[in-house]
């Protein structure tokens, strides 16, 4: 997860399946929030936002297959 | 039976399918398409590929499966741990199309795949289990009324879960109140089935399991157990046989509650009779906890400490027919550790699938390494985290630690995250080392 001049990006920390996505562009989010939940090797993992504010970016839809490192969303 | 398809995967059909070849039986393996490269899939002597990688379209798909045995002219079916192994409308479906199904009765796997079931025939066979519910929950306030009788900490476990998933401590009421709507809303969507069961938590205890072996002809007997108490989120690192620290007359009597167990179930096969055993060693006591209708993990500790292939006997059983040595000249001898060997980090034990670019297995005396992957493959996200199980065994404990120290050294994986490093501090833990410890370890050593 890194900022960047104010927007949070939010990235995959492992490489995983997109499971459920909790959030839709334009919502308004507060630290702690689940954006979305991934699942890994029969495991769900949970993604926060680190800091509350606008869903400006949702890059994933459920089913997706990310890489590690791969961009879930940002948060402006 | 000639032919014997493994509906299975990664390290556990491999294994399965060794013992086939040995004993001359032809193999069929079944696979999803990201699985092709996998060592298994050529070690078969066919291999259908079934359908993509997601399980419910492949593995767990009945439907694909049985094809795959009927275009493939299988005769019988192993299935593995997981997947489609405790599933016992899969079973009479093998059955019914005329095939040898290598498991129990489907009844019984019915009874005993639910913990609350299971439970209850426990109970009835006069075996001790914890305070707990008897009937499924389904509405939180009946929870709360119920766990004034069970007594906190508790815990909240979904009656159809397995595999460690579904289930959740509770200290009082209000965590309950939350547990009890994460658990059931997860147990409604991966299982199928909502309904809980409240059990009293024992926080400091220790999971020893015993294998069983229903043999053919009624007989129920049980070979040893299996301490599993390294665990993270209640899933097994480090299984060992046999239990250190564990008083001599609860090994006697937790053998013999098994034993009666698979006999008043008519239990053919290989399973296991999970226990919690509570209290310091000098005053300890057991409880049932559940019964896995199959072929376990961590089976191989069993292999090496009483000389036996247990998939061999699995097969005979099947058949109808009488184990491959007389089960009253079998004695255990000596020690073995299994360490699962986890595309995970080491650190959080986080999921880290990848694509493995090295990969050299140790080898030696008393070492035994059960892959399912190999340098060229790849781990997918789609599976569970298991890539190998690093088995040692000694004459006693010390040796066994001694060679799987040994081993770890000499054993190197790149590409997935892996979680060597965290055997290699394991066996310097003092309470690993000294053989005390509790399901409590993990934690323990992680607020450090």
């Amino acid at each position: 997860m890194t900022m960047t001049q104010g927007t949070q990006q939010i990235t995959a920390d492992i490489a995983a399946n997109v499971w459920q996505v909790l959030v839709t562009e334009g919502a308004t989010v507060s630290a702690g929030d689940t954006l979305v939940i991934l699942e890994s090797m029969k495991m769900e993992i949970p993604v926060e936002a680190e800091e509350g504010g606008t869903v400006t970016k949702l890059a994933v839809k459920e089913g997706d297959v990310l890489d590690e490192g791969a961009l879930i969303a940002e948060i402006g | 039976m000639d032919s014997l398809l493994v509906a299975n995967r990664g390290e556990i059909a491999r294994r399965v399918i060794r013992t086939a070849n040995r004993l001359g039986i032809r193999t069929i393996a079944v696979h999803s398409d990201v699985d092709a490269g996998l060592p298994f899939v050529r070690e078969a002597d066919d291999a259908v590929e079934i359908g993509p990688a997601a399980p419910a379209e492949s593995y767990r798909d009945a439907d694909r499966v049985l094809a795959a045995a009927r275009k493939s002219g299988a005769r019988a079916v192993h299935p593995g741990y997981g997947f489609l192994s405790e599933n016992a409308a899969f079973a009479r479906r093998v059955r019914a199309a005329g095939l040898v199904w290598v498991g129990p009765d489907p009844d019984v796997i019915e009874l005993m795949g639910n913990k609350i079931t299971a439970r209850n025939a426990a109970a009835a066979a006069g075996i001790p289990v914890a305070p707990g519910t008897t009937a499924p929950l389904s509405d939180v306030d009946s929870a709360v009324s119920a766990a004034a009788r069970v007594g906190y900490p508790l815990m909240v476990k979904a009656a159809a879960g397995g595999g460690g998933m579904g289930m959740a401590v509770a200290a009082d009421e209000a965590a309950l109140r939350k547990q009890f709507a994460a658990v059931s809303a997860f147990a409604a969507r991966m299982f199928g089935d909502a309904g809980i069961l409240l059990e009293r938590f024992y926080p400091d205890a220790r999971h020893v399991e015993v294998q069983i072996l229903g043999l053919a002809e009624g007989r129920v007997i049980a070979l040893g157990e299996r301490n599993c108490s390294v665990q993270r989120r209640n899933q097994k690192l480090v299984e060992e046989s046999p239990s250190p620290w564990l008083d001599p007359g609860v090994r006697e009597r937790m053998l013999a509650a098994a034993e009666r167990l698979g006999e008043a179930v008519g239990y053919r096969n290989a399973g296991t009779v999970e226990c919690l055993v509570h209290g310091a060693p000098g005053a300890q006591d057991f409880v049932f906890l559940e019964m896995n209708t199959r072929l376990q993990v961590e089976h191989p500790v069993t292999e090496l400490v009483w000389g036996l292939d247990l998939v061999e006997q699995q097969l005979l059983i099947a058949r109808h027919r009488p184990p491959s040595v007389d089960p009253a000249a079998l004695r255990p001898r000596g020690h073995a550790i299994e360490f699962r060997v986890n595309a995970e980090d080491p650190v959080r034990f986080l999921p880290g699938p990848g694509a493995i670019t090295q990969w050299r297995e140790p080898a030696g005396e008393g070492i035994r390494v059960d892959a399912g992957y190999a340098a060229g493959t790849k781990v997918t996200p789609a599976y569970d985290s298991l890539m190998a199980k690093l088995v040692v065994y000694g004459e006693n404990r010390e040796q066994a630690l001694s060679r799987a120290r040994a081993a770890l050294g000499s054993f190197t994986i790149s590409g997935p995250k892996h979680n060597l490093p965290f055997f290699g501090e394991l066996l310097e833990e003092p309470e690993f080392v000294a053989g005390t410890y509790t399901t409590a370890l993990l934690t323990r050593m992680r607020a450090r």
